[in-house]
């Protein structure tokens, strides 16, 4: 039955190939819109750490002063080094680390290629463990090293490439800033999207090139790049190390804890409240204790990583696509109503109402498959267009296996459901009426 | 021309009326919003810098560690850009308009104050203002007595003040409403005031994205030492690439180990700075052109339908002696008819999709001037994609009515 549907359909758009036509195209720059745009949210949107990201928090404590201080507003949203290295050296979480980026000059040793600024991360030693980052060679280093405030790095397979050649470069040494530093570890390809340990910088982008202790960062006195923010008297002016010293009342250091059970997660939060309790009590934290402790993805939430152009863009697309499936739908009605006279005629020779309505709907489903094709074509030109784009997550546009289904189904059933009255309308025909007329 | 029998004729097609009307009015609500969005992305486009944009250029360079030696260096770097030929001015600062990087002020005018606002500040010495082609609107330039070391000025324990400053308009005119600003002084960098010497028309801040209030509330501080931006000023704007090339060429001269991590025109910058916006404006015309023609072809699909449906009672019509101009206006009026009940109701819709913007991304209100226009376009959209079928149908003979179909 369902051949001979089609076989009909078929024929029917042969009969009006100008109407088809335009139901097709119109179903198809729908679908291409709206999966581009739900493609580029989905990647968006993703999830930086399937399978961890439930794992690790981002806990903040309220430090500032009480100038400006409005009651219920939200902590801090990075921590100050007092706090970060005292809460590293408690060690209460299962895993944790503080990080900042930074922007260092690197110097080959090879006479051709001139020194070049790279993007660095300065942490401690869980960073790699706690966020899975893949090693090529090497590892990444110990707490140990932290404390000795070890001259080492590890470095991106960017790095490795250009410096080395992708050589096994584990134990060779990169100069920063006109430091060596020993190589313990090169990553291998690994590109969290977005890049959810920090913010402030890029969102999108690769990895940092260079990765250096904290402690060692210090020491060297290496730039840090990104946001901060100071409050009080800035009477860290006198300290060398400026802002970034110890007790400067200023907040700049992203801090990651792992935890891995959610009884972990409620004792963590209470140590935070008892931590900040303790701050206040000993004068150096003067608002009343807030703190809070997100999950990762609570905490991108948050943040509204998401950009809002791309939100705003999926929002267009949809609706552009509801316009389209209007658009079929009366054009459907159209094309069915005009052959009454020939519903009228199958209806009197004894077919169901059932069967003209899942005929009609058979002809709506066929268009929707071919609309669903050719969508799929403009999904792909789409998001050709958006590779070709400077944005920082325009290389990863990519159509995904699932994305390709979604494609086709949410195609051919959007073009059901457009034909779904039309198809009821067309069953409606009664066949003495029909036929007297003609 | 009587309006009743095209109601009673649309009574008998209320699916296929009722479809079209809804797809007049989103189209309506979408385009109304899109033209929107993209007017308030032009705008943000628009906003001068106060850069004389098509002359100056900028080379960053990578300024690390505070290096014994740098500030000459600076110096003697300004030199040799300064004896180039082709330079009308050159100066050292911590940052430049469309730059993204900047940095701010919290600005009051007495110590008890809380903040009024943050003003982004920009430094450089007395070529400053010609370097960056900032159009001097009242006082004058800095003088080389005012210039501050900034090392001195971040030393340690340091007394120094900084004696004056050169403000936007905007500026001037939110801090000091109705009166003549030069002489006043504000409080920017601890307790000593700084007194204003010059006003500039504009003069926007390093990254003015976010918000469009502050966007022109910016501070020139007479200081130099050594800073990342060498700003240049070409007596040629069809010179800037070579002037850039020799620029370039004179500083490797100077240190050739040194790293330049950026040289390009504002032009250029400005075109990164706004690519986003741009990209945003070209899709939403995109989409906007898209709308209209797949909502023409509806209403050509339609009426197509309609004019076939209703052949015979057309030939009836002209064999009653109705002209071909009229049976032309019957359709005309009907989708004009249908088109005004989609726009009312698209307004409406247009409104509602505001209101949820405005909560989603603190858009502005749609201004009510939005509506006519929109209204306008959809009308005539209407009119011309009912024009063919309705020519076709007003060529129908009256002898149509003597055949049966």
């Amino acid at each position: 039955m369902y051949g001979y549907y089609l076989n009909l359909a078929v024929r029917s758009f042969r009969r009006n190939r100008m109407l088809t036509a335009l139901m097709v195209i119109a179903i198809a720059l729908g679908i291409g819109a709206s999966m581009t745009t739900l493609t580029v949210f989905h990647i968006l949107s993703g999830d930086p750490l399937p399978g961890r990201s439930q794992l690790l928090f981002y806990p903040q404590l309220d430090s500032a002063d009480m100038e400006e201080f409005t009651p219920g507003e939200e902590p801090e949203d990075q921590m100050t080094r007092h706090d970060a290295e005292e809460l590293l050296r408690q060690k209460r979480a299962d895993r944790q680390a503080v990080m900042k980026r930074g922007n260092v000059l690197v110097k080959p040793q090879s006479a051709e290629l001139g020194a070049f600024s790279a993007d660095a991360r300065y942490t401690s030693s869980d960073f790699f463990p706690m966020f899975a980052a893949p090693f090529k060679y090497g590892n990444g280093w110990d707490a140990a090293e932290d404390d000795a405030r070890s001259r080492i790095a590890v470095i991106s397979s960017t790095l490795n490439d250009k410096l080395f050649g992708g050589q096994d470069s584990v134990g060779k040494t990169v100069q920063v800033n006109q430091n060596d530093l020993r190589i313990v570890g090169v990553l291998d390809d690994w590109r969290p999207t977005p890049k959810f340990y920090d913010l402030y910088g890029g969102l999108y982008g690769e990895v940092e090139q260079v990765f250096i202790p904290f402690s060692t960062s210090r020491d060297l006195k290496l730039d840090v790049a990104g946001r901060m923010h100071c409050w009080g008297e800035n009477d860290f002016e006198d300290d060398p190390e400026g802002p970034t010293s110890v007790n400067s009342p200023c907040a700049w250091l992203q801090y990651w804890v792992q935890l891995d059970s959610p009884a972990k997660v409620e004792a963590y939060r209470q140590y935070l409240t008892n931590y900040s309790d303790q701050q206040r009590a000993a004068g150096r934290f003067q608002r009343p204790t807030n703190v809070r402790l997100r999950g990762l993805m609570e905490w991108l939430d948050h943040n509204k990583v998401v950009p809002g152009d791309v939100r705003l863009q999926m929002w267009l697309a949809f609706g552009f696509l509801v316009v389209c499936l209007l658009n079929t739908s009366g054009l459907l009605l159209a094309k069915f109503l005009r052959r009454s006279s020939e519903i009228g005629v199958r209806r009197a020779l004894g077919a169901s109402r059932r069967a003209i309505f899942t005929q009609h709907l058979v002809e709506a489903g066929v268009i929707g498959f071919v609309g669903g094709a050719l969508g799929l074509g403009i999904a792909l030109l789409g998001l050709w267009a958006i590779r070709q784009r400077s944005a920082g997550y325009a290389d990863l546009a990519q159509l995904d296996p699932a994305m390709l289904v979604i494609t086709f189904v949410l195609a051919v059933v959007a073009t059901l459901v457009a034909g779904m009255l039309p198809a009821w309308r067309a069953c409606q025909v009664t066949p003495a009426i029909q036929l007297k007329s003609q | 021309m009587d309006i009743r029998p095209i109601l009673s004729a649309l009574r008998r097609h209320k699916t296929a009326a009722s479809l079209i009307v809804l797809e007049i009015a989103l189209s309506c609500a979408i385009l109304c919003n899109a033209v929107f969005l993209i007017r308030t992305r032009i705008e943000l486009m628009d906003r001068p810098t106060g850069l004389a944009e098509n002359e100056v250029v900028r080379l960053q360079m990578n300024k690390t560690a505070a290096v014994e030696g740098a500030a000459a260096l600076t110096e003697t770097d300004l030199a040799a850009l300064r004896a180039l030929p082709g330079v009308k001015a050159a100066s050292a600062s911590n940052s430049i308009p469309l730059g993204i990087m900047g940095r701010s002020l919290d600005i009051t005018l007495t110590p008890e104050q809380s903040p009024l606002f943050e003003a982004a500040y920009y430094v450089g010495d007395e070529q400053v203002v010609d370097a960056m082609g900032l159009n001097l609107v009242a006082g004058r330039r800095f003088t080389p007595s005012e210039l501050i070391d900034w090392e001195t000025l971040e030393a340690p324990d340091s007394e120094v003040a900084i004696p004056a400053a050169i403000i936007s308009r905007a500026m001037a005119e939110k801090l000091f409403p109705g009166q003549d600003p030069l002489g006043k002084s504000f409080l920017a960098w601890g307790d000593a005031p700084i007194t204003i010497v010059g006003i500039v028309e504009h003069l926007a801040q390093a990254h003015g994205h976010n918000d469009p209030a502050v966007y022109d509330y910016s501070v020139l501080l007479p200081i130099k030492g050594s800073f990342p931006n060498y700003i240049l000023r070409a007596q040629d704007p069809a010179q800037r690439a070579e002037l850039l090339a020799r620029a370039v060429e004179t500083l490797h001269r100077i240190d050739p180990n040194r790293v330049i991590l950026r040289q390009e025109t504002v032009e250029e910058m400005r075109d990164a700075y706004y690519e986003k916006d741009r990209e945003m404006a070209w899709l939403l015309a995109i989409v906007c052109i898209a709308l209209l023609v797949v909502t023409a072809m509806g209403i050509v699909g339609l009426a197509s339908f309609w004019v076939q449906q209703r052949t015979r009672q057309i030939g009836i019509r002209r064999a009653l002696g109705a002209t071909r101009g009229q049976i032309l206006r019957y359709f005309q009026t009907e989708n004009f008819l249908l088109a005004s009940i989609g726009i009312v109701v698209g307004m409406l819709l247009a409104y509602a999709i505001n209101q949820l913007l405005i909560g989603m991304y603190e858009l502005p209100r749609l201004p009510l001037t939005y509506l006519p226009v929109g209204a306008a376009m959809l009308w005539l959209l209407g009119q011309l994609a009912v024009l063919a079928p309705a020519r076709r149908a007003a060529a129908i003979p009256p002898a149509v009515a003597t055949r049966s179909v």
